[in-house]
């Protein structure tokens, strides 16, 4: 593991460093093909599209025939990316990614985009916090939740060469990169820790690993030592890791931007109850409710979500063990 | 194939459809009757695949969206070698890759369907594939008329002519009969001719029983330069068997014993028709 030192530079959406490395990719390679459901906008594809006109194929907004064709393209040689609003690609195409694609063994990476509340003030049509409940409960994908850019271009060079489905979450805002690792730390699976400390463990994923390490600065201010994981990959994930932070730290908080409902604190829940963790636990996320109206991180602050809140609750659980 | 070889095959096809959904107690009989006519034009005398080039990437392609009516697709794979004919003995069994569904588990199979308004889709995406590869195989897809209100359907055939896929074939298999009783008194979709015209498809109709004239129609494909074919292929749900024709309840009705051997005696007969 790496050691840690946030970096000055790095701070692009992962949107954007999707579509530079998808242009990377294609131009290596004339099989990688985009497809798109009016999102080209949305999903930094403009320039991809102009690149390689040959590479891309427009839907209209119609997320059934976008995974459908997806497929069929996967099915014909082609690594398609299917790029869509987070929200509608993984709820109103579920049938689609179930059948056409997982069951189907069909090698397509579905996009994710503007992810969790990414879309603020847009409301509850337009907030995608079930995407890992209900892609968790199919068989044969991968899902993964970039934390910052260093994963991202690492993530999308993986799916690219992966011989299975794979989601891949991005949301909007540019993020500070993490830590400066190389390319080979990186694996589906495999979480990466960005911080270690012996008393509590933050597990998050996607755009909370960040306020969750400046959560963890604060706590060793205040002389609590928290290690901090980036679980970028829900499914598989990484119980060996989960493992090891059980038997080392006293408590372990998830931290999430999805629905406490079925998402990665779940996932880790199920596992830790079932292999004999006693310790204090909490699953941070968004309640079972409609959000609050906001920009994104006044709603994720609304829900505790930010910097403070993480370090109050991580104190808090801490406190009870 | 003649029109008198495919049709002593149909009667063939059709006697072992019955003999294996009787031996596994399930399957969709009426729908799998009405649509083994136009599988069995298309493998014997349209489509380039078969189990010698079902890995390269020219073969002609075959999706069959009514995915339900996998027992008609699975002995007209047997029948072109793809796999043993015994191994339908294990149809819907306990451990069968046999299941009652398209899987690509058995060889011959291009996709997994079942879940209604897929096929279409995913016959555009390797539609679409084919015209990026220069390559000019083509793609057909067998739907459903019970299936068409699926959205999905409606979403690929916009994409189909928007992307000018004159290698798409989609067929209607218009038996005019869904599991709850006529497919326009469940919900209507005539005029279907017209509504994938205003599409931008070339559609033509053709009796989906009558050799000839599904050989012809398949010959002229594409109907249009720059459009994907639509074929409406009339048909009648339990077609070949007397007391199944046109009666709803052969959607997934299996026949008993006797009912069995009347439709064998049946089929029999027809043999000297021809």
């Amino acid at each position: 593991m790496g050691a840690v030192v946030e970096s000055a530079v790095g701070t692009k959406p992962n949107q954007d460093v999707f579509s530079e490395t998808l242009q990377q990719l294609a131009a290596m390679d004339k099989n990688i093909v985009a497809v798109t459901s009016d999102s080209r906008g949305s999903g930094k594809l403009v320039p991809f599209g102009q690149k390689f006109p040959e590479q891309i194929v427009e839907i209209g907004i119609a997320e059934q025939n976008l995974v459908g064709v997806a497929a069929g393209l996967a099915a014909a040689g082609k690594k398609a990316f299917a790029v869509s609003p987070a929200c509608f690609l993984t709820a109103r195409a579920l049938e689609q990614i179930k059948n056409d694609v997982c069951y189907s063994d069909n090698r397509v990476t579905l996009v994710g985009i503007s992810a969790g509340v990414s879309y603020g003030a847009l409301g509850t049509t337009h907030h995608s916090l079930h995407d890992f409940a209900v892609l968790r409960a199919i068989n044969n994908i991968t899902i993964v939740a970039p934390a910052d850019n260093f994963e991202t271009e690492q993530a999308v060079k993986l799916a690219a060469e992966s011989n299975k489905p794979v989601y891949l979450r991005f949301g909007k805002k540019p993020m500070p990169l993490l830590s400066p690792d190389e390319p080979g730390d990186f694996q589906f699976g495999k979480g990466r820790v960005v911080k270690e400390g012996a008393d509590i463990a933050i597990i998050a994923s996607g755009e909370t690993v960040y306020p969750a390490l400046q959560a963890a600065k604060k706590l060793e201010a205040e002389g609590i030592a928290a290690t901090v994981v980036s679980m970028h990959t829900i499914k598989p994930l990484d119980v060996q890791l989960i493992s090891q932070l059980a038997a080392q730290t006293k408590a372990i908080l998830t931290v999430e931007e999805h629905m406490v409902n079925g998402g990665l604190g779940e996932a880790c829940a199920s596992y830790l109850i079932q292999h004999g963790y006693r310790k204090p636990f909490k699953i941070m996320g968004i309640p079972d409710e409609y959000t609050v109206t906001g920009s994104q991180v006044e709603i994720l602050g609304h829900y505790g979500i930010s910097e403070s809140g993480i370090a109050a609750e991580a104190a808090k659980l801490l406190a009870s063990a | 194939m003649t029109d008198k070889e495919l049709a002593l095959k149909s009667i063939e096809y059709r006697k072992k459809i019955l003999k294996y959904i009787v031996g596994a107690n399930a399957g969709h009989t009426g729908g799998s009757l009405s649509c083994v006519d136009v599988l069995n034009v298309l493998y014997n005398n349209v489509m380039n695949v078969g189990p010698e080039n079902f890995t390269s990437p020219d073969r002609d392609r075959y999706i069959q969206s009514k995915g339900h009516c996998v027992e008609a697709l699975f002995v007209v794979l047997a029948d072109q070698g793809f796999f043993p004919e015994s191994d339908l003995e294990t149809l819907c069994k306990y451990k069968s890759h046999y299941i009652g569904h398209p899987t690509r588990k058995i060889k011959g199979v291009e996709q997994n369907t079942g879940a209604l308004g897929h096929g279409l889709p995913i016959a555009v995406g390797n539609a679409i594939a084919a015209k990026m590869d220069k390559k000019d195989y083509r793609v057909f897809t067998l739907l459903g008329d019970g299936e068409l209100p699926e959205g999905s359907n409606w979403e690929a055939a916009l994409t189909a002519a928007h992307y000018k896929l004159d290698n798409l074939v989609a067929i209607l298999d218009k038996n005019e009969l869904q599991i709850t009783g006529p497919t326009k008194d469940v919900c209507n979709t005539d005029p279907v001719d017209h509504k994938f015209e205003s599409f931008g498809w070339a559609v033509r109709h053709v009796d989906g029983h009558d050799f000839k004239a599904l050989t012809e129609t398949f010959a002229q494909i594409p109907f249009e330069p720059g459009k994907p074919s639509f074929i409406i292929a009339h048909t009648v749900k339990g077609k070949g068997i007397s007391y199944m024709e046109n009666n709803g309840k052969w959607h997934h009705g299996v026949p008993n014993k006797e009912q069995y051997e009347q439709a064998i005696e049946e089929l029999d007969g027809a043999v000297e028709l021809v």
